[in-house]
C-alpha cells in the first residue's frame, strides 16, 4: 500500500494547504499594491504607517509572528467583543492562518511592487499624461502592464517562499498536509516515509509554479531587451 | 478678430527658495513655429512643461483657442487645474515630444501610436490603427511598425513619438529638446521630420539647441536666460543681430 493507506488522507491535507496557499497570496496582494501605493504616495502618515508595517512583520519570524496573531488577535478580538456586550467568539484556525500568512507576506509583496513600480521610467507616466489620460488610465495602460514584468522575480520568490510557511499552519491546529504527516508518521513509527512525501509534493508545486510563472514573465516582457553578461 | 491659438502669461516658477521662471509669456498664432533657446539651466524646459501642467507654474495663466484653463492655487502654492477632466481635453489638444522619447516600452511603435487614440479620443481600434499608420509613414518609420521601442534607433523612435504627438491631430506641438539625446548621424532624420511637419503649417513651441533650425524654420526666437526672457523676435534679428551681453555670448559659443 502506498504510504501504508495514509496516501488519501495526505492528499486532503494537500488541499487545504493549497487552498491556504492561494488565500494567502490574494491577501498578499492586496496589502502589497496598498503598501507599494501608500509607499510612492505624498502622504507623509500612509509612508510611515506601511514603514512600520514593512520593518516590524519583515523583522519577527513567522512562526513567532503566527503564534502572536492567532493567540494575541484571538484574545484582542474577544476583549472587543466582550467589551460591545458580544459572545465569545472562536476564530477557526484556516482564518487566522490565512489572515497571518497573507498579512505577513503583503509586507514583502509592499517592497516587490514597489521596485517594480520604481522601475517604470517616469517619462513614461509624463507621455501617457500629456496625452489626456487619467490618472487610472496610466495606471492601467502603462503602469500595471510594465510593473507585472519587474515585479515577477521577486513575485514567484515570495510565492515559493509562502507556500513552504503554509506548513506552519499546523502548529496553530490547522489540518494541513503538514499536520496530516506528523500524524501518519507517529502512528506507523515510519516518519522518513511521510516527510519523503510531503517533501516530494512540496517540490512539485514549486516546480509546476516556477515553470508557470516564467512563462508569464514572458509573455509581459515582449519587446524587452535581455540583459547578457559577456 | 483674435486669431491668437495659443497663450501663455506670465507664467512663474520656484522651486522651493530658487526661482527658476519670472514673468514669462508666450503668443503662438496658427502656424508659428516658436523657439525656445538658452543655455541649460535657463528654465527654457521647465517653461515648457509648464505650457501642459507636467510642470505646475506658481503663476500665470494659459489659454488655448480663446479659452482659459481654469487654475487654482493650490496649498503648495502652486497652481493646479480646477478640473481634472478640462485639464485631459487641453492635454489631449497640446501634444508634446519628450527628449528622450518616453515610448511605452510594452508596445509595438503602431500601438504606441494608437493608444492616446483609442484610450483619449476613443476612436475605434481600426479607425486608430488606419490613422496610425497614416502617421508612421509620414514620418517614414511604417516599416518599423511592428517593432517595439526597444528594439528602434534613437532616431526612429523619436520619429515614432513625433508620429504619436502629430495623430492626436492636436492645435500645438511642444518638442522637449527632441535630438538633444541622439547620435549625431541620426539628428538630421528627426529634424528633416520637424521642418516638414512645419511647412505643413503646424503650430509648434520647440525648446532647441539646433540653431540652424531656430534660423530656418521659427517665425519667433525667445531667448531665456536665468528663467527671464532676454530677447525675443525674428530669428533674423534675434539670432544675426544679438542685442544683449548674454545672448551674443551663448551664440558664440552654440555656434562654434
Amino acid at each position: 500500500m502506498i504510504l501504508h493507506g495514509y496516501l488519501p488522507a495526505i492528499l486532503e491535507g494537500l488541499l487545504t494547504s493549497l487552498q491556504v496557499a492561494v488565500l494567502s497570496l490574494a491577501i498578499a496582494c492586496v496589502f502589497g499594491l496598498a503598501g507599494a501605493a501608500a509607499k510612492l504616495s505624498n502622504s507623509r502618515a500612509a509612508r510611515m504607517i506601511v514603514d512600520v508595517y514593512t520593518t516590524l512583520i519583515r523583522g519577527i519570524p513567522e512562526l513567532a509572528l503566527m503564534l502572536m496573531v492567532f493567540y494575541g488577535g484571538q484574545a484582542l478580538l474577544n476583549y472587543l467583543v466582550m467589551k460591545a456586550g458580544g459572545e465569545y467568539i472562536e476564530v477557526p484556525a484556516f482564518t487566522a492562518g490565512v489572515l497571518t500568512i497573507g498579512f505577513v507576506f503583503g509586507a514583502y509583496m509592499t517592497e516587490t511592487f514597489r521596485g517594480a513600480i520604481l522601475a517604470i521610467p517616469k517619462g513614461q507616466m509624463e507621455a501617457a499624461l500629456s496625452v489626456g489620460m487619467s490618472r487610472v488610465q496610466v495606471l492601467r495602460r502603462i503602469t500595471l502592464p510594465q510593473m507585472i514584468r519587474h515585479a515577477i522575480p521577486g513575485f514567484t520568490n515570495n510565492w515559493l517562499i509562502m507556500i513552504k510557511a503554509t506548513a506552519l499552519v499546523s502548529i496553530i491546529g490547522l489540518d494541513d498536509m503538514m499536520q496530516r504527516a506528523g500524524l501518519a508518521a507517529a502512528a506507523t513509527r515510519q516518519p522518513l516515509d511521510f516527510y519523503l512525501a510531503v517533501a516530494a509534493i512540496y517540490l512539485a508545486i514549486t516546480t509546476v509554479s516556477i515553470l508557470l510563472l516564467s512563462r508569464v514573465e514572458k509573455r509581459f516582457s515582449l519587446g524587452v531587451r535581455k540583459a547578457e553578461f559577456k | 478678430m483674435n486669431d491668437v491659438l495659443f497663450r501663455a502669461a506670465n507664467i512663474s516658477k520656484r522651486f522651493g527658495q530658487t526661482e527658476v521662471l519670472r514673468d514669462v509669456s508666450l503668443e503662438a498664432k496658427r502656424g508659428d513655429v516658436i523657439a525656445l533657446i538658452g543655455s541649460s539651466g535657463s528654465g527654457k524646459s521647465t517653461f515648457l512643461r509648464c505650457l501642459n501642467l507636467l510642470e505646475q507654474p506658481n503663476a500665470g495663466s494659459i489659454h488655448l483657442n480663446g479659452r482659459e484653463l481654469r487654475l487654482a492655487t493650490d496649498s503648495d502654492g502652486s497652481l493646479k487645474a480646477i478640473d481634472p477632466q478640462e485639464l485631459r481635453a487641453f492635454r489631449s489638444k497640446i501634444s508634446m515630444v519628450f527628449q528622450h522619447f518616453n515610448l511605452w516600452a510594452h508596445m509595438t511603435a503602431e500601438r504606441n501610436v494608437m493608444e492616446g487614440l483609442t484610450v483619449v479620443l476613443g476612436m475605434s481600434a481600426a479607425d486608430a490603427r488606419e490613422r496610425a499608420q497614416h502617421y508612421l509613414q509620414k514620418v517614414g518609420v511604417y516599416h518599423r511598425k511592428d517593432g517595439f521601442p526597444a528594439h528602434l534607433s534613437g532616431g526612429e523612435q523619436q520619429r515614432v513619438a513625433i508620429a504619436r504627438a502629430l495623430a492626436m491631430e492636436p492645435d500645438v506641438m511642444l518638442f522637449d529638446e527632441p535630438t538633444s539625446a541622439l547620435d549625431p548621424e541620426l539628428v538630421g532624420e528627426v529634424l528633416r521630420v520637424m521642418r516638414a511637419v512645419a511647412d505643413e503649417g503646424r503650430t509648434m513651441i520647440v525648446v532647441t539647441h539646433e540653431m540652424s533650425f531656430a534660423r530656418e524654420v521659427s517665425s519667433e526666437v525667445m531667448f531665456l536666460s536665468k528663467g527671464v526672457v532676454e530677447e525675443r523676435g525674428k530669428p533674423s534679428d534675434v539670432l544675426l543681430n544679438p542685442q544683449s551681453e548674454r545672448l551674443r555670448a551663448f551664440l558664440s559659443n552654440s555656434l562654434k
